[in-house]
């Protein structure tokens, strides 16, 4: 037993936390600096999907049905695998036309129709009431078992007076926290950033402390996942706990709905639209939560069975309820800190669950209740309220109080009737009634609103019927009478087997017939005629909403309207101050110097009418526009009309698009075809002037030369033939730059012609070294040279290497120097090439000329002490190496020489050389 | 990757872990046996659950998919 005040100082405690997170996650928001704006705090957000009646309930399950406690978090596991079509389509639409909740989505959809949203709204605030009762009673049950002498034994919780009831207190404290971070103050936007960081940091809590109780059974007080298993088989009684047929009578069918009905709940429970589609900061966070939310239940799953079972072992059967085993055993053991952690947990799941869901259903009382009404009534349409965001303030803080004060009345007058038991399923059972009209209206553009109402209502009726009714014969409000003979006594009409139909669980059951009315109707009644013009508009909005993104809304309005006007009623119900601040910022993004330039167009009146939705629910804010806008209403031809035109219009800007991308592409290439011309011109200039500077040396030579013998004949006969012999060789050099410069043009344009046949390099090598030996003995230079025993054959143009291998051993006959020169020529060979070597102690070149030595007419070394040479032949190698697939480059270590060097490769070459004779 | 083939992938993962949550390959495991001390029921769901996850968080986690 732990003492009452400590129990509820801690509790206090941990909700003054949760004030100080709510408090320092709206400080940051201001600030521009979200905390929630993370994906992890949005999956962490999520999972307020697990409340007290998971919390405690999941153990309790398990211990009665085995195994059946688990559909409820796969479904889960399923609709987030399709979280990046669904979800991701519903955060879409929401953030593109304001919607605050699932009644505004369907009512907004459906033509903005007041008669559905408060439908909604209604269906909501049943199905969901009870399960915030369960919530208390969670709350009120731990606290009674905390404080109890023994674990067993208790049952009294509500037999107090209510002044004395400890619920009360907790159900008013809840109601102050949750006005106070979800309706301080009116955002059209209905986002509440603090609210999100509490509720992440409240799923953190109760995931550790579920983990930490079940390591303490699992661990603590057996030996591990084995030992519990291994035990529990040894007590035949839970036996049938672990087959799956044996622990429920539901069967695969009643299996497979509870998995669909968690896959409806996770998408379509109010507080799960809140913080999944509305306080979502970023589409892109889904990603993240779609695995990380379903990891959360699984891992909040792991230890259930081992508790159950633990508790069963330490418990037996009946004395303690199996619902509180998460406290009981740790209690029982001694463990009370555990215990009160374990409490705080459930205190998390519970307040969660609570805050989220009074938040999301006071928006839809606030919105499609209460507002269409008001705005209905003369009295209100009369008096000139200036200001009515204060009034807004006030119905979502009194319905916040209704709907938790409405929880505690059921929960002190349903206390531990079946009616609260069952209430989780049933909850689930009731939103997934929106799952056709809201699937419906996303995916298929024929759903009316007379579709979905007839829709909504039969499977409401349907789930009246045969799921609310009979929860209230079992707890003995009615006369159960009609629950064993049916209604008026015919058989067919019994509320848990409709029509006949067996061998399902009361809640598969209920599912069944009230999804296949709602569907029927919903279908049947919706084909019955076309949509009217306002409805085909929504619908088009909704389901192509990826496609128009918001841009067509404004072509669907046709009419007239004043911008004061439109202010004026933006401000009765958002304030004064930030309707001036909201309309400045769109004739900032508009373009335009202030809002008295704004033009009253259809854009105008579209935006003032989305601020609104978020403040007073999408159908109300259409009344509102309507009553100081004079709207010229379009026929459903006119809506079609405007719709095929914007989408002809897109198709054409699409087309028109493509084309321009098109152009773009060939521009970019023709520009890069130009600008490759031009450099192809500017290196013609630069050889041709290289060319003519190279061709007029010898010609000056042989010109001054030849003037001078022509002048003068007197030149003796030694100085003539001296002169004579300088005009041969200068004509020499002409020739052979007349030459190489064709037969370079020749190999570059690929006219050349190549004589390809085998050729051993060896022999090659020898041959070219041969020729060249006087060369070297001329200048008194040592020739080393190594070649291998053996060298692959290649095939290639023999005269061509040959010319280049003149040409390397030339040049490094003419760069040795005069004493001591060294040549070496090294052959070498793997597979795949050969390689020649040609090295020379010579000056070597200068780094900076290192890149231009194969570039035509740039001789190595500065122009003043270039040798004899055209300055072709180094290009003419790379060229003809090239040709065949080889490399040629050029080391040059500074004071160490030079070394020219080639590659062939073996292969390559041989198959170019194939296609060359062909 | 096409933003197409992730959503491709996810529904074709929707329709296995569909498959694999129910009727008939659920009663394939529903046994007596066991797997690593623990009945083979369990371990099949929470293992065919886990896989899901990770198939999951595999998909969408490809940023350009």
């Amino acid at each position: 037993m732990i003492s009452a005040p400590l129990v509820i100082a801690v509790s206090f405690a941990y909700l003054l936390v949760l004030f100080a997170m709510a408090y320092f996650g709206d400080r940051r928001a201001e600030q521009g600096r979200s905390i929630i704006a993370n994906s992890w705090t949005y999956a962490l957000s999520m999972a307020v999907y697990c409340t007290a009646w998971t919390y405690f309930g999941s153990v309790g399950r398990a211990a009665s049905d085995g195994v059946w406690f688990l559909p409820i978090y796969l479904g889960p596991t399923l609709a987030l695998a399709l979280s990046w079509l669904i979800i991701l389509k519903m955060i879409r639409i929401a953030k593109a036309y304001r919607i605050t909740s699932i009644a505004d989505f369907i009512a907004s959809r459906y033509g903005k129709s007041h008669l559905l949203g408060g439908l909604v709204t209604i269906i909501t605030v049943i199905g969901i009431i009870p399960y915030i009762a369960i919530q208390l009673k969670a709350i009120a049950t731990g606290y009674a078992l905390l404080t109890h002498d023994s674990v067993d034994g208790f049952r009294a919780v509500h037999e107090t007076h209510w002044f004395q009831d400890s619920t009360l207190y907790v159900a008013l404290i809840l109601a102050v926290f949750t006005i106070l971070f979800g309706a301080r103050h009116l955002d059209a936007t209905e986002r509440h950033e603090g609210m999100v960081a509490a509720i992440a940091f409240e799923s953190v809590v109760k995931l550790v402390a579920f983990l930490a109780v079940g390591v303490f059974v699992t661990y603590g007080i057996y030996n591990g996942f084995g030992d519990i298993f291994s035990r529990i088989q040894a007590h035949p009684e839970y036996a049938r706990l672990l087959s799956f047929e044996g622990a429920s009578t539901a069967g695969y069918g009643g299996w497979f709905g509870m998995v669909l009905l968690a896959m409806f709940a996770v998408i379509f429970l109010p507080r799960q639209f809140q913080v999944t589609v509305v306080e979502n900061v970023n589409e892109e966070h889904l990603r993240r939560a779609a695995w990380l939310f379903p990891l959360y239940l699984l891992l909040i799953n792991i230890f259930v069975l081992p508790i159950a079972f633990g508790g069963l072992m330490h418990f037996g059967v009946g004395s303690v309820d199996p619902d509180t085993f998460v406290l009981s055993l740790p209690l029982s053991h001694g463990m009370e800190a555990l215990a009160l952690f374990v409490f705080v947990g459930g205190l998390s799941a519970a307040t969660g669950m609570v805050i989220v869901e009074t938040i999301a259903v006071s928006t839809m009382i606030c919105n499609d209740l209460v507002m269409p009404w008001l705005l209905r009534s003369k009295r209100f349409s009369r008096s000139a309220h200036p200001d009515l965001s204060g009034l807004l303030l006030v119905i979502r803080r009194g319905a916040i109080l209704i709907v938790v004060l409405l929880g505690y009345l059921y929960f002190r007058l349903a206390g531990e009737a079946y009616a609260l038991v069952a209430i989780g399923l049933m909850s689930f059972a009731a939103v997934a009634q929106f799952a056709p009209a809201m699937l419906g209206g996303m995916y298929w553009r024929g759903g009316t609103r007379e579709g979905a109402l007839a829709g909504l209502l039969a499977g409401f009726g349907v789930w009246v019927y045969t799921l609310m009714l009979p929860s209230f014969a079992k707890s003995g409000w009615l006369d159960p009478a009609f629950l064993e003979h049916g209604l008026f006594g015919i058989e067919l009409l019994k509320p848990e087997a409709l029509f006949g139909l067996q061998g399902l669980d009361n809640i598969s059951h209920a599912l069944f017939w009230s999804l296949a009315a709602n569907i029927g109707c919903y279908v049947f009644v919706s084909l019955m005629r076309a949509p009217s013009a306002l409805e085909a508009s929504q619908a088009t909005l909704f389901v192509d909403v990826f496609k128009r993104e918001g841009a067509t809304a404004t072509t669907l309005w046709r009419g007239s309207a004043e911008v004061r006007d439109l202010q004026q009623l933006v401000a009765r119900f958002l304030g004064q101050g930030k309707t001036v601040r909201l309309f400045r910022e769109y004739a900032r993004q508009r373009g335009y110097a202030g809002i008295n330039s704004i033009p009253a167009d259809a854009g105008l009146v579209h935006f003032a009418e989305t601020q609104l939705a978020g403040a007073i629910g999408s159908a109300s804010a259409r009344v509102m526009v309507a009553s100081v806008a004079q709207e010229e209403p379009l026929g459903l031809d006119e809506v079609m009309n405007i719709l095929d035109e914007a989408s002809q219009v897109r198709a054409y800007s699409h087309q028109l698009e493509e084309k321009s991308r098109q152009l773009e592409a060939a521009t970019e290439e023709l520009r890069a075809a130009n600008e490759q011309l031009k450099e192809l011109d500017r290196l013609k200039d630069d050889i041709m002037s290289s060319v003519t500077h190279e061709l007029r040396t010898p010609l000056t030579a042989i010109r001054a030369l030849s003037e001078m013998m022509f002048e003068d004949p007197e030149i003796d006969l030694v100085e003539r033939k001296r002169f004579l012999g300088i005009i041969v060789s200068e004509t020499e050099r002409l020739t052979r730059l007349v030459n190489q410069v064709l037969d370079l043009a020749k190999i570059e344009s690929g006219h050349a012609e190549w004589h390809n046949t085998d050729i051993d390099m060896r022999e090659l090598v020898e041959h070219a070294i041969d020729s060249t030996r006087q060369l070297f003995s001329d200048c008194g230079a040592e020739l080393v040279v190594s070649l291998p025993e053996q060298a692959p054959k290649l095939l290639a143009d023999r005269d061509r290497l040959h010319q280049v291998l003149l040409n390397l051993l030339s040049n490094a006959a003419k760069f040795v120097p005069k004493e001591g020169g060294h040549v070496r020529v090294e052959l070498v060979s793997d597979d795949r090439e050969v390689r020649v070597e040609v090295e020379d102690n010579g000056p070597g070149i200068a780094p900076q000329f290192l890149p231009y030595v194969f570039e035509k007419f740039r001789q190595g070394g500065d122009q003043r002490d270039r040798p004899q040479g055209t300055g072709l032949g180094l290009p003419i190698s790379r060229q003809i190496i090239e040709h065949f697939g080889g490399r040629m480059w050029v080391e040059s270590p500074p004071g160490r020489g030079a070394c020219f060097a080639f590659a062939l490769p073996l292969n390559k070459m041989r198959s170019d050389s194939a296609d060359a004779e062909q | 990757m096409r933003r197409g083939l992730a959503r491709q992938r996810l529904v074709a993962l929707f329709f296995a872990a569909a498959f694999l949550f129910n009727y008939p390959l659920l009663s394939l495991f529903d046994r007596s046996e066991q797997v690593f001390g623990l009945p083979v029921l369990f371990v099949y769901i929470f293992g065919a659950w886990a896989s899901v996850i990770a198939l999951i968080a595999w998909t969408v986690g490809r940023r350009k998919g």
